[in-house]
Formats: structure tokens, sequence, C-alpha cells
């Protein structure tokens, strides 16, 4: 038994919704545990300044930010290492996943807002961003999901919330397109023996699985009223 | 309903619109509904962003003037350039050159002349009918729900033009022009098509369109017509 009352791995209570912003693309929202992060997507669209365009495919940018009343401290607005870091990863981590070749000479921009913190940001971070994207109609390979494994108390554990993340030994990232399998970002701080780093994975990743799951409920849910296969070649028809 | 990575297919089959093959596999890559034609799989967005095709007809906002002609926001990633030697009319008509020249934020009716994704889309206002925007109402409108506005062959369209007695100039890039009689039956026309745009994927919607119109204007400008 852990520290909240789960089992080692067991992931914490987690709700999505997908389309919460007007003005955006796409947008999503997710509570995971005491985490609450907001994402928005605005792209493709024309890229300002001219020189970031590439080419032969979208640019990427993507923004994390956690708000100065996300934690129990007051966190500085200025941009912090650690949230540059993280924006880093989190765009190298759903890049695989869009077909940016679609839309050359454009960027498509991803904000992600923190607005409560409790461990496991940057995974709840993708698993938000990677729906909004969808939500945004970006042709994606798949969506990306992401959970985290870790060493508290010297036993494997998935899903760390703060305080087993502080207090305890490893933690793992890990986001992961199941389908494809392939995983796009593994970090991990601490230490891990060979043995307890392959059980930490098989938890992210059977983890990621569960989570992937609660990802489509969600889309699905979004565009519920939509399920018409009669309507589809109707309107198939028309775009010819 | 499909969603993005989503297993469409194994086998032999074709990837069309919307879906990419690996191995043999063929994965859904938009949130949609997954249509196939033979063994053709595709998958039509519910939700996407307008992107050029040669020949649409769209509206756009003249947002820049330079030398040779003015780049124009179609609503699009990519912004269109209407150069001046595309808007002279066959026969130069001296009553409306004014509408030859246009000012930032006037609005143009344009034909997509060129575009490949290398360079920004090219328009055209030389076709008839095309040319500045002098009176009316815009709507904007998500460019997916495009086809369902229009309807099969030009159903929903012509049914709405027919019962409102309205000219209505539909943008593939989701910019609808409407132009009534009377501004009661402009908000008619914008209503149903808001309405179009929210149950764009329920069946029966024509028959609730024409039901709407009928109910609105009472009858209908066309039994006004009949009658007198």
């Amino acid at each position: 038994m852990r520290l909240d009352g789960r089992r080692p791995d067991e992931l914490r209570p987690i709700k999505l919704e997908v389309g919460v912003l007007e003005n955006a693309y796409g947008s999503a929202y997710i509570e995971q545990g005491k985490n609450r992060i907001l994402v928005g997507i605005y792209g493709p669209r024309e890229a300002h300044p001219k020189h970031m365009f590439l080419p032969d495919r979208a640019t990427i940018r993507c923004r994390y930010r956690m708000a100065p009343f996300s934690t129990e401290e007051r966190k500085n607005p200025a941009p912090s290492r650690r949230e540059i870091e993280i924006s880093k990863v989190i765009r190298e981590a759903l890049e695989p996943s869009v077909i940016s070749e679609y839309y050359p000479r454009t960027v498509i921009d991803i904000f992600i807002e923190a607005l409560q913190c409790d461990g496991g940001t940057r995974c709840a971070g993708i698993v938000a961003a990677s729906l909004a994207l969808a939500d945004a109609g970006i042709p994606m390979r798949e969506l990306v999901s992401a959970c985290s494994a870790g060493k508290v108390d010297g036993q494997v554990v998935s899903d760390l919330f703060d305080l087993e993340d502080k207090y305890g030994q490893a933690d793992m990232p890990v986001a992961f397109m199941p389908n494809l399998g392939v995983i796009t970002l593994i970090q991990m701080d601490g230490g891990l023996s060979k043995q307890e780093f392959e059980k930490a994975l098989d938890m992210a990743l059977d983890g990621c699985r569960q989570i992937r799951n609660l990802q489509v409920e969600a889309l699905k849910r979004r565009y519920q009223a939509t399920t018409d296969t009669e309507v589809a070649r109707d309107i198939s028809e028309e775009n010819k | 309903m499909v969603t993005p990575g989503e297993l469409l297919a194994q086998g032999e089959y074709y990837s069309d619109l919307n879906t990419f093959k690996d191995g043999n596999n063929v994965y859904s890559t938009m949130v949609g509904i997954f249509d196939y034609r033979g063994n053709r799989l595709s998958v039509v967005p519910l939700k996407h962003c307008y992107i050029p095709f040669v020949g649409d007809l769209v509206i756009g906002r003249i947002v820049d003037i330079s030398m040779s002609g003015w780049s124009v926001d179609i609503n699009s990633p990519y912004p269109a350039l209407l150069p001046a030697t595309e808007t002279m009319a066959r026969q130069r008509t001296p009553d409306r050159e004014h509408e030859r020249v246009f000012d930032v934020g006037d609005l143009v009716k344009a034909k997509v002349l060129a575009f490949d994704r290398t360079r920004d889309p090219l328009l055209t206002a030389r076709d008839r009918g095309l040319g500045k925007v002098t009176h009316g109402r815009i709507i904007r409108i998500s460019p997916s729900k495009i086809p369902r506005l229009i309807g099969k062959g030009g159903s929903m369209i012509n049914m709405l033009k027919k019962e409102s007695s309205c000219s209505l100039t539909v943008g593939q890039n989701g910019v609808v022009l409407v132009t009534c009689k009377s501004p009661e039956y402009e908000q008619v026309v914008v209503d149903v098509i808001k309405m179009i745009e929210n149950e764009a994927h329920t069946h029966g919607l024509t028959d609730r369109v024409f039901e709407m119109i009928k109910s609105r204007l009472g009858g209908g400008y066309s039994a006004e017509r009949e009658a007198s």
C-alpha cells in the first residue's frame, strides 16, 4: 500500500475532457489525481517570424508553463530552466506522432498550462496535448500516451505523485504509442537496477495502454453525436 | 467513428485519404468517420483546417496591398495572393471600375488559381460573379461542414435558396455570404446555417431545415410568390 492508498501498479483517477476552449483550434483538459492541466492548440497557421518555417513540414512549438498558484510555494512566473526543458521534451515526445509533412511552411503551437501540480505533469501534459492535437484535426500516426514509473521505499510503483517523486529513489516518465510500439520519451531520475528498470518500464507501458483507452473514450465522448456511417458516405461523395 | 492510430483493416487494402499504411495494417490519422469503397479505405474528418484546392471558390479578406496585388486571408494556414492582373473583367466596364480596386478589410469572392503547398495560393477574381463583396452578411462555419451545407448534388443549398429566395455564396474555406431582400430573411438563413453546422452529422437534416424555414418564414417566399 502506498501513501495515498494505491496499489503499486494502480494509476491515479484520471478525468479527460476534449474541446474545452472555444478560441483554440483544439483543446483538452486533464485531471490526474491532484494534477490539473489545460492544453490549447493553435495551428497549423502561418509562421511568424517567417524564418521559423520549414520548407518540407510544419514546425511544432511547445510551451509548458506552471501557474504561479500551481504549487504549495508560489512559483515565480518567469519561465524556469525546468519549464524550458519540459517544453522541449514534450515537443520531442509529440513530434513523431504528428504527420507534419501535410502542412509545410506552417507552425503548430502547443500551449500547456499546468494549473495545479502534483507530480507527473509532463506525462499528463503529453496525454492532454495529444488529445488536443487530435481535436484540432491535425493528422497523427497515433495518440501518444504517457505514464511514469519509479521506485519508492524500495518498491517499483507506477504513476508517482509529488511526495513519492520527491522522497522516492527513482522516477521514470515514459511516453508511448501503443499500436506502433514506439517509445517517444523516456527519462530517469535516481537509480534503478536492471531488473527494477525492466519492471518499471513494463509498468509504465501498461499504464500508457490504460491511459490510451481513456483518451479514445474522451475523443468519442466529444464527437459522440457523429457516428452515422450513412451520413459519412454522403459527405465523402460530396467531397468528390 | 475512428480516432488517430486506430487500426482500420489488415490485409490487401489501399490507404486513401486520412489513413496510412504500416506493413499490411491500415490506420486512421484523424478523428472521423470510417468509409470504404472496394478495398480503398478512407476517413472523413470531423474537423480539419482549410487547405486550398485549385478551382475552389473562396471568400477572403484583404489584409495587405502590394505593388503587384493584394494578399488575402482565406482562413487557411497559407495567405493567398490576388495579383492585380487577375482582377480585370474580360470587358472593361467603366461603371464597375470601383469593384476592381480593393482596400484592406474588403471582402472578396475569388477562385483558387494555383496551389501546391510549396508556394502560397494564387487567386483569381476574373470569372463571372467574382470580385468585391459589396453587400450581404458573412457567416463563418467550420470548413469540414461545408459539404453538408451544400448537400448531395447541391440538394441542401438549392432548397435553402429556393425556400428563402436569398442568394447564397458558399466559400469552400468555411465563409458563407448571404444576401437577402430583408434583414429578417437574412437572420433566418443565418440561423439555419448555424443549425446545419451544429447538426451536420445527423440523419434527416434536409427535412428539418425545410421545416425550420417554413415555420420561421410562414410558408416561405416561394409560397408568397406563387400567390401573387
